[in-house]
């Protein structure tokens, strides 16, 4: 190993140094370095006592989390196109059916193989667009800041493609995460600084820009003319009885075989992602707890309100849960520790309040069937008005007790 | 009954937040937003005035303005039709209040006073204020549809520039890029609230 550390040091004397030729774009080398090795700087003044959960531990954490979550995503994405497709819908054409087809790989839906590998020609071009426009705006502001490159934007990258459909146009996806990462996150001061999920505000921005593309019933499967409803469409159409007629049973929505965004189908995959999350303690389960909190109480109030022409009113809190994004949003946007509440207490307020909005949106706002979007970025901006008043509660507390 | 103004005064401080969904009230929305405790002491300022205001120009206006208000008066008068007057005498009656509330304040919270300056007698041009009243002309309210109108609408105001206030103060310690920092930033999270707003937008109560 003292091969690669030599070679490290030697390019870095050569190019990257103080008054050497790159000396500019130092950021990128020592992202390069830290890749491999931590990073030997001791600190000089307090506080000493350092984590050895780094920022970059914590963020690989929440990555390897969402792993189960993007293989179900290549699965089902392939898998809903192949059902299609075998339900005598068109082979769309492009470079994408040539290379699977070229592999040798049918469209049937019966092929695990075959349907991972047509679900990854659609997730692997937003990803790639995803990190080569995201993490290129990143590194520009590091080395205009002077600044190292984080891993900030890794967990942003990851969870962006998990929640755009895989019918998304490349250059919306580039649009998208322009917006996210320099207007979300870049101008407040980069990792760690952000107010709103840069992930959700890229989504906002495609959702209220390009609506065409990201909602309605001819995206979310990518075969050739091809329209189907989300379980959630159908079901403010007419309640869980249409949710059945259109072939999704309960235990498929949990599982996560159902047309929808690409990583937000399968509430198993993400419920193996949120207990990696709640046993590292990168994820705080105090925010998962209080979401689920607040969507039974208020699932249960509107059961019990009940409406003749709503149907949404009486979906149970079982099948909330498992449709859209509420299981991804839940787990892994919601709890995002920068944008949340900062406070033990502020926490259980905040999820408490998301829990309680995406119930109301998804009954009442006809204009979207899905609310967990809107409502996490929602008291995303409530968060530092809760934590606020949480210490300002907690400051006079402690004057009254030793007043 | 109490259901319409449930939904009223929900339409008014979420669905059509006065600062968010319209841009109304904006000056101060961005000038004084840099501490919790000012905002929501302005916000407490608006809304008072928007609870008195708004039912009192409603009242003027039924009963003194619109064509055939002056009716009860003489039966001559059945033709007159005073409404060009509104921007007028509304604003007159926002000002009238706004020099009220401000001898309220200083009486009663010196620091508030001293804290919200300039901005305070700027009430009484506070978009937000008039808007408030001319809405409820448009949508033909009553003066107590009025009422909770205008109390919704304060109350949104107030909670969004709370929100904002707590959003900046924790902006204090951020690294912000120095040609933003200040009203720049807080143009940039006004834009990003309000697309977290669009939450409420097509709700139908």
């Amino acid at each position: 190993m003292s091969f690669l550390r030599n070679l490290l040091e030697n390019t870095e004397k050569k190019w990257f140094a103080k008054g050497a030729k790159f000396e500019r774009f130092y950021p990128l080398f020592e992202a390069a370095d830290t890749l491999f090795y931590t990073p030997g700087k001791v600190t000089k003044t307090a506080s000493f006592v350092r984590d050895g959960a780094d920022l970059k531990r914590v963020m690989i954490t929440v990555v390897v989390a969402l792993f189960p979550a993007i293989l179900v995503a290549l699965y089902n994405t392939g898998l809903q196109a192949n059902l299609a497709i075998a339900g005598g819908a068109g082979v769309p054409e492009g470079w994408r059916t040539a290379l699977v087809t070229g592999l040798g790989l049918d469209f049937s839906p019966d092929s695990v193989i075959g349907c991972a590998v047509h679900g990854l020609v659609y997730y692997l071009p937003v990803f790639i667009v995803t990190f080569a426009v995201g993490l290129g705006w990143e590194v520009l502001f590091c080395i205009v800041r002077k600044e190292e490159v984080n891993e900030g934007f890794f967990v942003t990258g990851f969870l962006f493609p998990l929640i755009v459909p895989a019918s998304i146009p490349l250059w919306q996806v580039a649009l998208a995460i322009s917006f996210g990462v320099v207007l979300g996150k870049e101008v407040f001061g980069g990792t760690g600084y952000n107010i709103l999920n840069p992930a959700l505000v890229a989504r906002a921005f495609l959702f209220f820009g390009y609506p065409v593309q990201i909602s309605g019933n001819e995206v979310w499967v990518t075969a050739d003319g091809f329209t189907r409803a989300t379980p959630l469409a159908n079901g403010f159409e007419g309640g869980i009885a249409a949710i059945e007629a259109g072939g999704d049973m309960w235990w498929d929505a949990f599982y996560g075989f159902i047309p929808g965004c690409m990583g937000e189908t399968s509430t198993l995959a993400i419920l193996i992602g949120a207990f990696i999350l709640i046993v590292t303690g990168v994820g705080s389960w105090r925010i998962m707890f209080s979401i689920t909190l607040g969507t039974l109480l208020t699932s249960l109030l509107f059961n019990s309100i009940g409406s003749d022409s709503n149907p949404m009113m009486s979906m149970p809190f079982s099948w909330h849960v498992v449709l859209g994004g509420w299981a991804l949003g839940a787990v892994f946007m919601a709890t995002d520790p920068v944008t949340a509440a900062q406070t033990n207490t502020g926490r259980y307020i905040y999820g408490f309040l998301i829990g309680f909005l995406v119930v109301m949106v998804r009954a009442l706002n006809p204009a979207y069937p899905e609310g967990m979007m809107v409502s996490i970025l929602l008291m995303n901006v409530f968060a530092p008005l809760i934590d606020h008043y949480v210490v300002q509660a907690h400051i006079k507390r402690r004057k009254a007790r030793y007043a | 009954m109490f259901e319409h103004y449930l939904n009223l005064s929900i339409q008014s401080i979420f669905v059509e937040n006065m600062a968010l969904a319209f841009f109304l009230g904006m000056c101060s929305f961005l000038a004084v937003s840099r501490k919790v405790s000012t905002s929501v002491g302005l916000g407490i300022a608006v809304t008072f005035i928007l609870i008195v205001v708004t039912p009192m120009n409603n009242l003027i206006y039924n009963n003194l303005l619109r064509q055939g208000a002056l009716a009860w008066a003489h039966p001559s008068l059945a033709t007159v039709d005073l409404s060009f007057l509104a921007f007028l005498t509304f604003i007159g009656t926002i000002a009238a209040m706004v020099q009220i509330v401000e001898m309220i304040i200083d009486k009663f919270a010196p620091a508030l006073y001293n804290a919200l300056g300039v901005f305070l007698p700027l009430i009484a041009v506070n978009c937000a204020i008039l808007g408030a009243s001319l809405f409820m002309i448009e949508r033909n309210y009553t003066a107590t549809e009025s009422f909770v109108f205008g109390l919704g609408s304060g109350i949104g105001w107030l909670l969004a520039i709370a929100g904002l206030a707590a959003i900046r103060e924790r902006l204090m310690y951020h690294n912000i890029p120095a040609g933003l920092r200040g009203l720049g930033i807080t143009f940039i999270i006004t834009g990003l609230m309000a697309i977290a707003f669009m939450t409420f937008a097509g709700i139908q109560l």
